[in-house]
């Protein structure tokens, strides 16, 4: 039995739930991982197929993925401008007469969080101020994560300093690949230590761990270094979030919590387009997790083009036209 | 639906709502056959005989949706007319002209894939996700396949001819999908069918029926009679049907093997079934509780194959079993036209009644009984999920099918365990295998006895791919290569179909409409032919010895030959033998029953060794066999005409001809490959080959050496152990083979050999439930016996009816035939990926 920092006596749903503090690393739980992909696929296939939400279900479901959106822009060209347009955006995802048809109004609907690199996040904390919407910053040499460790751990400090209350962090790779659980866990360790009281989203880059095998174990030892969330991807890898991926992290989260009592949020990021894709993720949620994990303080969902196609839909629903995207207003 | 929640109430509860797949098309469709389903013969509709019609109900409402006939005696004579009026086109059609309706059927399945998927579901209760998804489908793939297969039929099975007119009946749980399994490979290798579709789900059926002649299929070429069990009973007995096709539970298959014994009707049967699922502890938990989920709450349990013994190591168990309580409680019962329903409804009041019953047993029994929270709709026949943990196999629940979302679940402590408990019933026709190593999950996929293995996975089903079972789970297969025997037989069967041996003096006589010769010119053919084939030029006759002395002969009574030794018979009594010209020849031991028992447990102590010899030394000593029979060439020829009175060309012939016989099966032991089947799974989808295990063989009068060899030898080299009854009028060829056995590194008990009454004992082995499969080459009457006497364990037959065999002809007395009966086809899927 793992020994825990700080074992939590209750289990059950988390209500408010406690911040993961992580553990020691147990090697044995990270050896003992099994993961058949073949059969990992096949659930992923058909859980899509087994659950559908219609009508007034779906439209609630869709404003409940807007909400989990981590509303994202990581690009070269970023600038104060375009940045400045996403919080807009953020705070306002969807139009105000879709809402009111909805009866929505009142939900207080604007997304989970807004993703930027460090050097935006000044610009996103004041253009996001009083919206209660936190800034996420990815760091530690995002993306591939190749720099040293002390600079990765200042970029860290210097996020959260400017008021990113979310670090988004790679892992180094190289540690899941050649098996150095210990190497990743003192990193991740590092990392959380760094971060302070800002939440901290661990980024494993699944299409660069080479088997779903890898991808349960380093998600055991990011979680036992302390990750309040376990994330896919970066976007910028060749196969960001799917589902097979996704319900092999979902269930090293549902080991996670029933081992420890601590619930630690999922992530997917990069691919994730349309609301269909939107309502598979919440149902993977939902069904291997419970519904804890629709919220966004367990789930997010890191996406860019995603809204507008929600948006789309959900005009659909409120006005029984179908939509055009160029009716939404742009990020 | 009163009160539908705001969308600002479902942002919080996050519930699900209702997803309803519309029938407003499948309502129009049954309206516009409102208010009666007819019969579909010669492609017309017919009002049936008897006037009578019962309603089709739906099982997720209980209200009734049409009408549907019950086929009466004239109906099914009418249909059976019709399709053999119609075979001898059908047969003679091309096979490309069979692949096109084939394939149109094929291609107009998936056109009308949704409306026939509904229609499935409002008949059937099952989800409508499983109809869409899995059943329609896999209707659609089966035809294409066998429109393939049609195309390449004459290529690839020259010497074989379709079987005639096909009665097939098939069970409510999968309606369309058995449909297809029945209908497809019948009418590639162009035969007729006459079908009768379960009771309760026969819509389907009368849809496909107006797809048949929507493309033109010719009449009487398929024919749907619906009705309930005195249907398919006229069927089964019809006279005029050449085989029966039966899906369904392992009491009717007894009834129609003991209906249809001695008839000459070919039969496959696929039966019950209480398929184990074996989880080891390096399993994928998680994984295995989705398997779980396929294995057992698929179409509510309601599956022959259905994995429903969990066996699970038990240094895991309770961990899986929380996980497997947690799923439970996120499965949802009803509307199975809800696109997110995972379990919809149970066929019948009688069968949800069944269901109740068996689970108050269990708890009576004192297994411990586990449900989900919630409750399952009351309108409609439904049943919720239900586990059992703290059973034994010795509670009903663990051996008795419930063909219901009943899952019960034992403990195992090793590998060996495992496959004990998996086999651990009468039943073999599914297992899956859970286990990260490879080593491990191939290993025990080999062990146990199923035709259908899954690792990893659990009811995955693809046309390529056979399926049958083992044990009492039925015989045959379908789907793939190896489905395709079940329509098929030799050329040169169909010809002489009408051929009988004169019981008056056991050589080959003429008879029958077809008028072939037969009868001593026949036989006379053969040894030419084999001699011409280099077996036999005489020059190996001794000159005949009369050895005339004048002390007394030292005495030759054989014993039997059981385990390797030879053995007193039980009886304490001989039997005389009489040489050709009625004088007294020798003496061999009366086997009894206790005999046969004898030799059954010997022949089982052998049969493990045997059969995981590796086929390379199985060769070798059929080789050595055959090597010790030629140094003694000479005396079974003189035994052979002292029997018979056949010249001493003519005797030599059919020694040289064994000879060469078991090189034929040395050859074969290790070349008789299985399949990798083209299966849509990333992986492999394994058709191995496998021992049919102890079988009784019942050897020919006509040879006495040769009728025996060309048993034993195909039957051993496949690695099965026998039980050989030698021909009862001339056993000293089998007894003199004693010695050959004995000199030869034969281990004890492959071979066992009980002289005697062969048809009495026959029936002894046909009534020994560790007996696997009984081969008999004798009578008509004899064949009868043994068929009927089958039932106790359903084992395979392999009989000959009173027909004659040319035991000399390489065609008819050696080859794949032989193989196939002595072996059955285990599919083992095992997906990949890392």
């Amino acid at each position: 039995m793992a020994t825990l920092i700080e074992p939590r006596a209750e289990a059950g749903i988390p209500a408010g739930h406690a911040r993961n503090p992580g553990m020691a690393l147990d090697l044995g739980r990270v050896a003992a991982v099994q993961v058949n992909r073949s059969a990992v696929e096949r659930r992923a296939a058909t859980l899509p197929a087994r659950r559908t939400v219609k009508k007034e279900w779906q439209a609630a479901w869709l404003l409940r993925a807007i909400t989990c959106i981590d509303l994202t822009t990581l690009a070269g060209d970023d600038t104060p401008g375009n940045v400045r347009r996403l919080c807009a955006k953020a705070r306002h995802p969807v139009r105000a007469e879709i809402l009111e048809r909805l009866g929505a109004t009142g939900l207080d609907i604007h997304t989970g969080a807004v993703c930027v690199y460090h050097n935006l996040v000044p610009v996103a904390v004041e253009a996001l101020a009083g919206s209660g919407i936190p800034v996420a910053a990815v760091s530690t040499g995002f993306p591939a994560g190749q720099t040293p460790l002390p600079l990765k751990l200042d970029e860290i400090r210097a996020s959260v300093a400017a008021g990113a209350r979310e670090i988004d962090i790679v892992i180094s790779r190289a540690h899941a690949l050649t098996g150095d659980w210990q190497a990743l866990y003192d990193e991740v360790r590092a990392f959380r230590e760094a971060c302070g009281e800002a939440h901290m989203k661990t980024i494993l880059a699944t299409g660069e761990l080479g088997t779903l095998r890898n991808v349960a174990r380093a998600s055991q030892v990011c979680m036992m270094a302390g990750a309040d969330f376990i994330k896919t991807s970066t976007g910028k890898e060749g196969v960001n979030a799917t589902l097979p991926v996704s319900l092999v992290m979902v269930r090293a989260i549902r080991e996670y919590y029933e081992a420890t009592g601590y619930a630690v949020g999922f992530k997917p990021a990069g691919g994730i387009r349309t609301a269909k894709q939107s309502l598979d993720w919440l149902t993977l949620m939902k069904e291997e997790l419970g519904d804890a994990w629709l919220r966004a303080d367990l789930f997010r969902i890191g996406a860019s083009g995603l809204l507008t196609d929600i948006e789309r839909q959900l005009e659909y629903f409120a006005t029984g036209r179908y939509s055009a995207a160029y009716h939404q207003p742009m990020a | 639906m009163s009160g539908t929640p705001s969308v600002a109430e479902i942002f919080e509860t996050m519930e699900y709502g209702p997803a309803p797949e519309s029938s407003d098309p499948a309502r129009a469709w049954l309206a516009a056959h409102a208010p009666r389903l007819r019969l579909f013969i010669g492609n017309e509709w017919r009002e049936p005989s008897t006037g009578e019609y019962f309603a089709s109900v739906n099982p997720a409402t209980a209200q009734p949706l049409i009408e549907v006939a019950q086929a009466g005696a004239a109906d099914v004579e009418a249909a059976v007319r019709a399709a053999r009026e119609a075979f001898p086109a059908w047969s003679a059609t091309p096979g490309h002209v069979r692949a096109r309706y084939l394939y149109a059927l094929a291609r107009q399945i998936q056109k009308h894939s949704r409306l026939l998927a509904v229609l499935e579901t409002m008949d059937n209760g099952k989800p409508i996700r499983e109809t869409r998804d899995l059943d329609i489908p896999l209707v659609a793939r089966h035809f294409y396949h066998y429109a393939g297969w049609a195309q390449l039929l004459d290529s690839e099975f020259p010497e074989m001819r379709p079987i005639g007119v096909c009665g097939q009946i098939i069970p409510w749980n999968f309606p369309l999908l058995m449909l297809a399994w029945k209908i497809a490979p019948a009418l590639a290798t162009g035969n007729t069918v006459v079908l009768k579709p379960a009771e309760f789900t026969s819509i389907t059926a009368i849809a496909f029926a107006e797809i048949v002649k929507s493309v033109g299929l010719p009449p009487g070429v398929v024919n749907i009679v619906t009705g309930d069990g005195r249907t398919g009973e006229l069927i089964v007995n019809a006279p005029d049907i050449d085989k029966i096709a039966f899906t369904g539970s392992t009491d009717v298959g007894r009834i129609i093997r003991k209906a249809t014994a001695g008839s000459g009707k070919r039969l496959s049967l696929e039966l019950g079934g209480k398929s184990p699922f074996v989880v080891f502890d390096d399993a994928d938990l998680d994984s295995v509780v989705e398997g779980v989920v396929d294995a057992i709450w698929f179409n509510q349990g309601q599956v022959c194959c259905a994995g429903s013994r969990l066996l699970v190591q038990e240094s895991v168990a309770e961990q899986l079993l929380a996980k497997l309580r947690a799923r439970m409680e996120k499965l949802r019962v009803g509307d199975p036209l809800d696109k997110a329903v995972d379990i919809g409804a149970i066929i019948a009041p009688v069968q949800l009644e069944k269901i109740q019953r068996l689970v108050n047993q269990g708890v009576a029994e004192g297994a411990e009984m586990w449900q989900p929270g919630w409750a399952c709709p009351t309108d409609g026949y439904f049943f919720p999920p239900t586990l059992f943990t703290g059973v034994s196999p010795a509670a009903t629940i663990a051996q008795v099918e419930i063909f219901g979302p009943v899952l019960v679940a034992m403990t195992f402590r090793t590998p060996s365990e495992a496959v004990a408990l998996a086999n651990n019933t009468p039943y073999g026709l599914a297992a899956s295998v859970w286990s990260e190593n490879i080593n491990l999950a191939l290993d025990v996929s080999r062990k146990i006895a199923a035709g259908t293995v899954w690792i990893n996975c659990t009811n995955v089903f693809d046309a390529a791919s056979g399926f049958g079972g083992y044990r009492e789970s039925g015989y045959g297969r379908e789907g793939g290569r190896e489905g395709l025997y079940e329509y098929l037989q030799p050329a040169w069967e169909a010809e002489h179909a009408a051929d009988v041996i004169g019981e008056a003096d056991h050589t080959l006589t003429a008879s029958g409409k077809n008028g072939h010769k037969r009868g001593k010119k026949a036989h006379a053919e053969q040894v030419a032919l084999a001699q011409a084939n280099g077996a036999g030029d005489g020059a190996h006759l001794a000159p005949e010895s009369d050895g005339f002395r004048d002390w007394p002969a030292i005495d030759r009574t054989p014993k039997l030959f059981i385990g390797g030794k030879q053995a007193r018979p039980d009886s304490g009594y001989s039997r005389e033998i009489l040489g050709a010209q009625g004088e007294p020849l020798g003496e061999v031991g009366e086997g009894n029953r206790k005999d046969i028992r004898n030799a059954v447990e010997a022949a089982h102590t052998a049969a493990t060794g045997w059969a995981g010899a590796t086929a390379h030394s199985r060769a070798q000593i059929l080789y050595y066999i055959a090597e010790n029979l030629a140094t003694r060439a000479d005396e079974f020829a003189a035994r052979i005409r002292a029997q018979t009175g056949r010249d001493g060309e003519d005797a030599a012939c059919e020694v040289e001809r064994a000879i060469e016989r078991l090189f034929t099966y040395a050859a074969w032991a290790d070349k008789y490959d299985g399949a990798v089947h083209g299966t849509p799974v990333r992986g492999l989808t394994l058709a191995v080959h496998e021992p049919v295990g102890v079988l009784g063989l019942a050897c020919p009068d006509e040879y006495p050496l040769l009728g025996f060899v060309s048993l034993v030898a195909p039957a051993i080299a496949m690695g099965n152990t026998v039980i050989a009854l030698p021909s009862e009028r001339h056993p000293l060829s089998a007894t003199d083979f004693y010695a050959v056995l004995e000199t030869s590194d034969v281990p004890a008990g492959v071979v066992n050999i009980v002289t005697g009454a062969r048809d009495t004992l026959a029936k002894v082995l046909a009534e020994h439930d560790d007996v696997d499969g009984v081969w008999y080459f004798g009578s008509a009457e004899g064949a009868r016996l043994v068929e009927a006497a089958s039932t106790g364990n359903m084992k395979r037959t392999w009989v000959s009816y009173g027909h004659p065999r040319a035991w000399l002809e390489r065609g008819q007395g050696e080859g794949q035939e032989f193989l196939r009966e002595a072996t059955q086809v285990k599919n083992i899927w095992t997906p990949m990926g890392e």
